[in-house]
């Protein structure tokens, strides 16, 4: 009886059916799966699911083992040793040990090579193969975002040593360590993967994975109707109100889940219009943020305070954003200099009227919506915004790059590491990088230094809220929203638990009822 | 005949030189840079990745010096490779031409085979309630937003009738299908493209083809043969289509360029992995070379076209003669 009962005991609650396949959409094809050098998101996603790093983030947004099972961080960050994973096959079945990680390591400094996530890999000073398992890598100085950047894809030192990175052919047939491989690469068509028998976690359970490149959002969501697609990401509209239906309720499941983005109005701090705080305080002040969430996302998005996401351990929750209050406003505007001289309704100083340019990208119309929000609720106080929407590549090379801009609406991704020393750093602003609006403070360019060299999580954290404080109160941009993330995904997939990481983290564990299999071709 | 057609093919380079240095000069005067559009605002992308794929790029050297470049590789039709993913632009260019042209052979043998008989019957017909149908039908045709008509006619036939797919020319597991039911199954996913692709030609053609009999039917030749008793018929699809067909002639000429021609908005709403999105997508990202090797394409297939028409041109119409 006891042996019946320990034997139940150990038995998973019921065992996952292998099988089936998810298809998902792609509004763009990848267009390389070599995973250093592909800078595109579609590539990333695919190449994600082929490779594995030596560290990873799991569902709560910690850094974990991946290809390595532990490691330790010596002489106060200046080493790290990673242990890694034993008895981990390359698809093609060769073992994988410590020499494909130098050899990735060598390719990502290697100037031959164009890759454009070298930069994390130029602060380490050597990398020693210690024993087949044994990684030992020393750092010129402590850099604490170092860790998280072993989450670059190790590759095969087997198959791609003497082999010129840029035009290999690997690219197109790339052989990994993940959960899948490549199957079926059709350009601009589909990327089909099949799952790893031999995958170190386990086998997943999902036979196939099928992303099919549609460009047309209308298209997409078309493909939902007949359920030729099982997930895809959805506008605030359709997320609320064109799948509010029976058959969406029927068939799929709607996860509405945290955003890594942040929009905002960044100033040109070298504009003299803009340099005085109190006049970046009023504009905050006039614009009502929960305006903007309700009408331009149908309210699916949180207010930006700053340049953290709130579910990311560097946000500071006591920085609360300014409430809504034109009249404030008027009053820092004057303080400032700036007044309704000649009573036309606009401010003026020294003779001069209060107008800029409000310059963003075409093809967004949430920002483009958001600029004429802002235009409205400015022209309240009397500053007058002119919009300006110009194509993406002629908004960095004429705009961005040149500086040539009095305001710009723009948004950031917001990584899992804090580390924001490119955005914020005062010397970042040579062409090319990303301090464009010549944000200076000296106290956080001493954070930002500080927040690198610190490993202890609880240090860093104090660090980063300070800075959240500080850029919060300089208002070098005005912090808009947080879109929300919203997708849905075809219910018959179990195991599909949502989590501050998203959905996707535990993919290998998704499985589907036997009965409820809807592709049954086996790869 | 021969040696015009050598004269025509000669005359073909200096026009292409010459276009080349334009199209060449316009893309890099234009504003913009090359930029794949995704790690352009990455701050993990240093400026020192930028400036080492503009060296890779030659984005370096003076214009007339990059243009040389191009030309030299160009003669031996080596068109380089791809900015954003380093492959040959030959390979790309190549792997997208079976859907485009396939699509556009079909729905131009679909025009004339429909848009010709209507036209004729229109023709003779004149006045009367068929010619006018098809009149205010064509005048709809032209009118009509294709993109609009596609996302109508899928949420029509594929989700509300369920008989066609939505979009894509495969189904997902077209690889497991017999060699028949892999001909049945593009034949139904191109039905709806085709039909869309149609639209225009139909209704231009139709009416072209109708004025083009009318006028014919009132030369003194058409008199004779109805004076000396010829069936109405026979007069109309004898005497008079023949050369009504004159235009037609240097309309299918005309069309050539436009087979590898691709349409972005059509290709997008229906997932087609045609040569439409892939040149859109070089625009948009600043890939020089393959816009380039569009370019020379175009130019390429617009002059030949001509020719054709020409030639073919001489051939139907005896009172032409070329020297």
């Amino acid at each position: 009886m006891l042996v019946v009962f320990l034997f139940l005991a150990v038995l998973p609650a019921r065992a996952q059916d292998r099988g089936d396949a998810i298809v998902s959409a792609s509004i763009a094809d990848a267009r390389n799966l070599l995973p250093m050098l592909a800078s595109d998101s579609a590539s990333a996603e695919v190449s994600g699911m082929i490779f594995n790093g030596l560290v990873k983030y799991d569902k709560d947004l910690n850094l974990v083992g991946d290809l390595a099972e532990t490691w330790e961080i010596l002489d106060g960050g200046l080493i790290i040793v990673f242990h890694l994973r034993k008895n981990v096959l390359w698809q093609d079945g060769h073992l994988f040990t410590a020499h494909d990680v130098e050899f990735t390591y060598q390719k990502m400094i290697d100037p031959d090579v164009r890759t454009p996530y070298g930069g994390d890999f130029e602060r380490v000073k050597s990398l020693e193969v210690i024993d087949d398992y044994t990684v030992k890598v020393t750092y010129k100085e402590p850099f604490a975002p170092g860790l998280a950047s072993w989450g670059m894809s190790i590759i095969p030192k087997h198959l791609l040593e003497g082999r010129d990175l840029n035009t290999t052919d690997f690219s197109r047939k790339p052989v990994g360590t993940g959960p899948y491989a490549l199957k079926n690469w059709k350009v601009q068509e589909k990327i089909e993967l099949k799952a790893n028998g031999s995958y170190f976690e386990h086998r997943p359970y999902i036979d196939r994975t099928v992303t099919r490149i549609i460009p047309d959002e209308s298209t997409i969501f078309l493909e939902l109707q007949t359920q030729g697609i099982d997930s895809a990401g959805l506008t605030p509209l359709q997320f609320s109100r064109q799948t509010d239906t029976a058959f969406f309720k029927k068939h799929f499941r709607k996860f509405r889940l945290p955003g890594f983005n942040y929009t905002y109005m960044g100033y040109n701090l070298s504009n003299p219009k803009f340099s005085d705080k109190r006049v970046r305080a009023a504009l905050d002040l006039a614009v009502d943020k929960r305006e903007i969430i309700d009408v331009v996302l149908l309210g699916f998005g949180v207010i930006s305070t700053g340049p953290f996401v709130p579910q990311s351990w560097a946000y500071n929750r006591s920085v609360l954003p300014a409430a809504f209050d034109p009249q404030k406003a008027r009053k820092l505007l004057a303080e400032a200099g700036w007044k309704d001289a000649n009573s036309d309704g606009w401010l003026e100083k020294g003779g001069q009227a209060f107008e800029f340019t409000l310059v963003t990208n075409q093809g967004n119309e949430q920002r483009q919506k958001t600029a004429e929000i802002i235009q409205r609720r400015l022209r309240d106080i009397g500053i007058r915004v002119k919009i300006k929407v110009v194509e993406w590549s002629v908004f960095l090379s004429e705009y961005i790059d040149r500086k040539n801009f009095e305001a710009i609406l723009l948004g950031w991704s917001v990584s899992r590491e804090p580390d924001i020393y490119d955005i914020w750093y005062s010397a970042k602003t040579k062409q090319g990088e990303f301090n464009f609006i010549g944000y200076r403070n000296d106290e956080v360019d001493k954070l930002l230094i500080e927040g690198r060299r610190i490993f202890d999580q609880a240090e860093r954290q104090k660090i980063y809220h300070k800075i959240h404080e500080i850029i919060h109160d300089d208002q070098p941009y005005m912090f808009l929203y947080t879109l929300e993330s919203l997708s849905l995904l075809h219910n018959r997939f179990r195991e599909v638990k949502p989590a501050p990481a998203g959905i996707g983290y535990n993919f290998i564990d998704w499985w589907v009822p036997k009965a409820e299999q809807k592709y049954r071709i086996m790869p | 005949m021969i040696k015009y057609i050598l004269k025509r093919l000669l005359g073909m380079i200096p026009v292409l030189i010459g276009v080349t240095i334009l199209s060449f000069a316009i893309i890099n005067l234009a504003p913009g840079k090359f930029s794949t559009l995704d790690q352009a605002m990455n701050p993990k992308v240093s400026p020192e990745y930028q400036m080492r794929l503009t060296k890779a790029f030659n984005l370096d050297k003076p214009l007339p010096v990059r243009y040389l470049l191009w030309l030299k590789n160009s003669v031996s039709f080596d068109f380089g490779r791809s900015f954003i993913d380093n492959r040959r632009i030959a390979d790309k260019i190549a792997e997208r031409i079976p859907v485009t042209l396939g699509i556009n052979i079909l729905s131009l043998l679909f025009v004339f085979l429909v848009a010709i008989p209507v036209g004729i019957k229109a023709a003779t017909q004149a006045g009367r309630a068929f010619d006018t149908v098809t009149t205010y039908f064509a005048f709809f045709l032209l009118a009509v937003p294709t993109f609009w008509l596609a996302l109508l006619m899928m949420q029509f036939f594929c989700i509300q009738l369920g008989w066609l797919p939505i979009s894509g020319i495969h189904s997902l597991d077209f690889e497991y299908f017999t060699p028949w039911h892999k001909i049945w199954d593009v034949s139904w996913h191109l039905i709806l493209p085709v039909f869309v692709s149609s639209v225009g030609g139909l209704a231009v053609i139709s009416r072209y083809m109708r004025s083009s009999i009318l006028e014919a039917l009132s030369q003194p030749y058409i008199y004779t043969a109805r004076a000396k008793g010829l069936p109405y018929r026979k007069v109309v699809y004898k005497h008079a289509l023949r050369n009504a067909l004159l235009p037609i002639v240097t309309l299918v000429g005309l069309s050539i360029p436009g087979l590898l021609g691709g349409s972005v908005i059509f290709e997008s709403i229906f997932a087609l992995p045609g040569l439409g999105q892939l040149f859109f997508q070089a625009v948009m990202s600043r890939d020089i070379p393959l816009i380039m090797a569009e370019v020379v394409l175009g130019a390429v297939l617009t002059i030949t076209g001509n020719l054709i028409a020409d030639i073919s041109y001489a051939y139907v119409d005896p009172r032409i003669r070329y020297k």
